[in-house]
């Protein structure tokens, strides 16, 4: 087994984003339902968190401006630790994300194994 | 009341107690020396009463002797006398000025101190909970034995063991401080959870035993809300958990002592009072921010008590159980939460979901495989009861599998 990130990208900016708020709000049971079903199958790593929108972002010359990450339309809208074999399974996984169709990506990252 | 009732009774309330206060007093490592004097104390109940026939306040006669047989048995005991920790000699001048609390204060006191000593402890999780059962709820090598569906030889030489560890490890019985609170809770209230559980879902047969193994755990929880200091929100929820659970004791078991399904049982026959205290315990829980795995099961437990099959019912149970599964994974809350979606998100979905756990080795997986194809394609249903059938082990389990089957082959 191998840990992969879950990194989902939404548009944070835009009043026009989509997932708009409202679809957001009608998100909460299908992710929470797709959350649970990773669980169920013993592949969740840690509880996810909630993450919160404000955010700081940090650059050369220690320059903070606030966040999200606004120069790039999608910003990290929420990541957590999975357990999957290998890419394959992860992407599987991946593609319950129920904000997909609203537009939202997921970013599958595999994590590398400690050199044993 | 008979003296042959009386004095079991009177052992079984009181018993815990004086050896608490003694323990509470001499210090872990004479847990022996505390047991002692507290069996001669009932020896010599047994033998006077019968006699000179029983006082009028049995406890108090108890008490008195219990008192008396301490002091004596310090004013004899010299060797015993100078081992004694100091703190006893820095609280008392003299062995004659010893003063052996039995209020109702210092009981609770003592207990809630032997409860955090049973439960620091570095004895495996069994022993800990033969010893809360032995030291704190006044049971017999015997009633621990039938308990654990073992022998008594098995149990007394783990109480044995445990007790040399104890000794050995000269674990100091006190009030626990408020971070020894907020270190060691967790695991108190997983003992706790575990002898409850004992109880429960125990394959003894005897329902008499495992209601008291239950109403034990559920004492020394309010134990731990009676105390300002462990009145805590997690506690409550442990407790609110099992109110709702024993409110189905006696429609869980048929007249033959079989177990009966959830969704067969007679609804009339649930204890409305403690579905009430578990609703009570419950909103106690619901203060500050921390969702423990306790809140949970008992929020899914409370709808349980609701016997009508609502929308609102299984998308609440689902939900309960998708929070559950993310913070702490176990099979059988992977198991329930799939009969959840099927109640709240339907059978097709469940099915895909149910395929994806692969609990190929849990009879219960097979069981839930079973009732996901039943109406959908009965032949697959059949199968995967037979595959349940084939690894279930308890009578009972087998049972309820064959009844299954018998229904489906009716049907085909």
């Amino acid at each position: 087994m191998n840990e992969f990130l879950i990194a989902i990208h939404r548009d944070l900016i835009n009043k026009d984003a989509s997932p708009s708020p409202e679809q957001m709000q009608s998100a909460i049971k299908p992710f929470q339902d797709w959350l649970g079903s990773i669980a169920a199958q013993d592949k969740l790593v840690a509880p996810p968190k909630r993450w919160d929108t404000d955010g700081r972002v940090v650059k050369q010359n220690n320059a903070v401006t606030n966040g999200p990450y606004a120069e790039l339309k999608e910003s990290l809208g929420g990541l957590f630790l999975i357990r999957a074999k290998d890419y394959e399974e992860a992407v599987e996984i991946a593609k319950g994300c129920p904000l997909l169709k609203w537009g939202a990506t997921v970013e599958v990252r595999m994590a590398i194994p400690p050199a044993q | 009341m008979e003296q042959q009732e009386l004095i079991p009774n009177l052992f079984r309330t009181e018993y815990r107690k004086i050896v608490s206060v003694l323990c509470y007093l001499f210090g872990m490592d004479h847990i022996e020396t505390a047991e002692d004097i507290v069996s001669d104390t009932f020896l010599a109940a047994t033998e006077s009463w019968s006699v000179n026939g029983n006082p009028e306040n049995p406890t108090a006669w108890l008490y008195t002797v219990a008192k008396n047989k301490t002091k004596n048995y310090l004013k004899r005991n010299t060797l015993f006398e100078q081992k004694l920790s100091k703190e006893i000699q820095l609280n008392t001048s003299s062995t004659e000025e010893i003063e052996i609390d039995l209020s109702v204060k210092n009981i609770n006191d003592s207990q809630l101190a032997m409860i955090f000593a049973v439960c620091e402890s570095s004895i495996s999780t069994e022993s800990q909970i033969a010893l809360a059962l032995n030291l704190l709820c006044g049971f017999g090598i015997q009633e621990i034995a039938d308990a654990f569906l073992t022998n008594k030889e098995v149990i007394y030489k783990r109480l044995n063991r445990a007790k040399e560890k104890l000794r050995k490890e000269k674990l100091k019985i006190q009030q626990p401080t408020l971070s020894q609170i907020e270190d060691r809770l967790p695991t108190v209230l997983t003992t706790l959870y575990l002898l409850f559980s004992e109880g429960y879902y125990s394959v003894s047969h005897d329902t008499v035993l495992r209601k008291n193994l239950c109403f034990e755990a559920m004492r020394l929880t309010i134990l731990l809300i009676d105390n300002e200091k462990t009145n805590l929100p997690d506690v409550n929820a442990l407790h609110a958990l099992m109110c709702f659970h024993s409110s189905r004791f006696e429609a869980r078991v048929n007249e033959n002592g079989e177990s009966v399904l959830y969704h067969q049982q007679n609804e009339m026959l649930w204890d409305q009072k403690l579905i009430d205290d578990g609703i009570h315990y419950l909103n106690q829980a619901s203060t500050g921010n921390n969702v423990t795995k306790y809140h949970l099961e008992a929020g899914i437990a409370f709808w349980h008590t609701k016997k009508e099959d609502t929308v609102e019912k299984w998308e609440s149970i689902l939900q309960l159980y998708n929070q559950l599964l993310q913070l702490e994974y176990s099979p059988i809350a992977a198991l329930n939460r799939t009969f959840a979606l099927s109640k709240a998100n339907g059978k097709k979905e469940a099915i895909e979901e149910a395929e994806k756990l692969q609990l190929v080795d849990n009879h219960f997986y097979y069981s839930l495989l079973g009732n996901l194809y039943t109406d959908i394609d009965n032949h697959k249903a059949l199968s995967q009861f037979e595959l349940a059938l084939e690894l279930a082990t308890t009578a009972a389990d087998k049972k309820t599998i064959s009844n299954a089957i018998q229904k489906l082959q009716d049907l085909l």
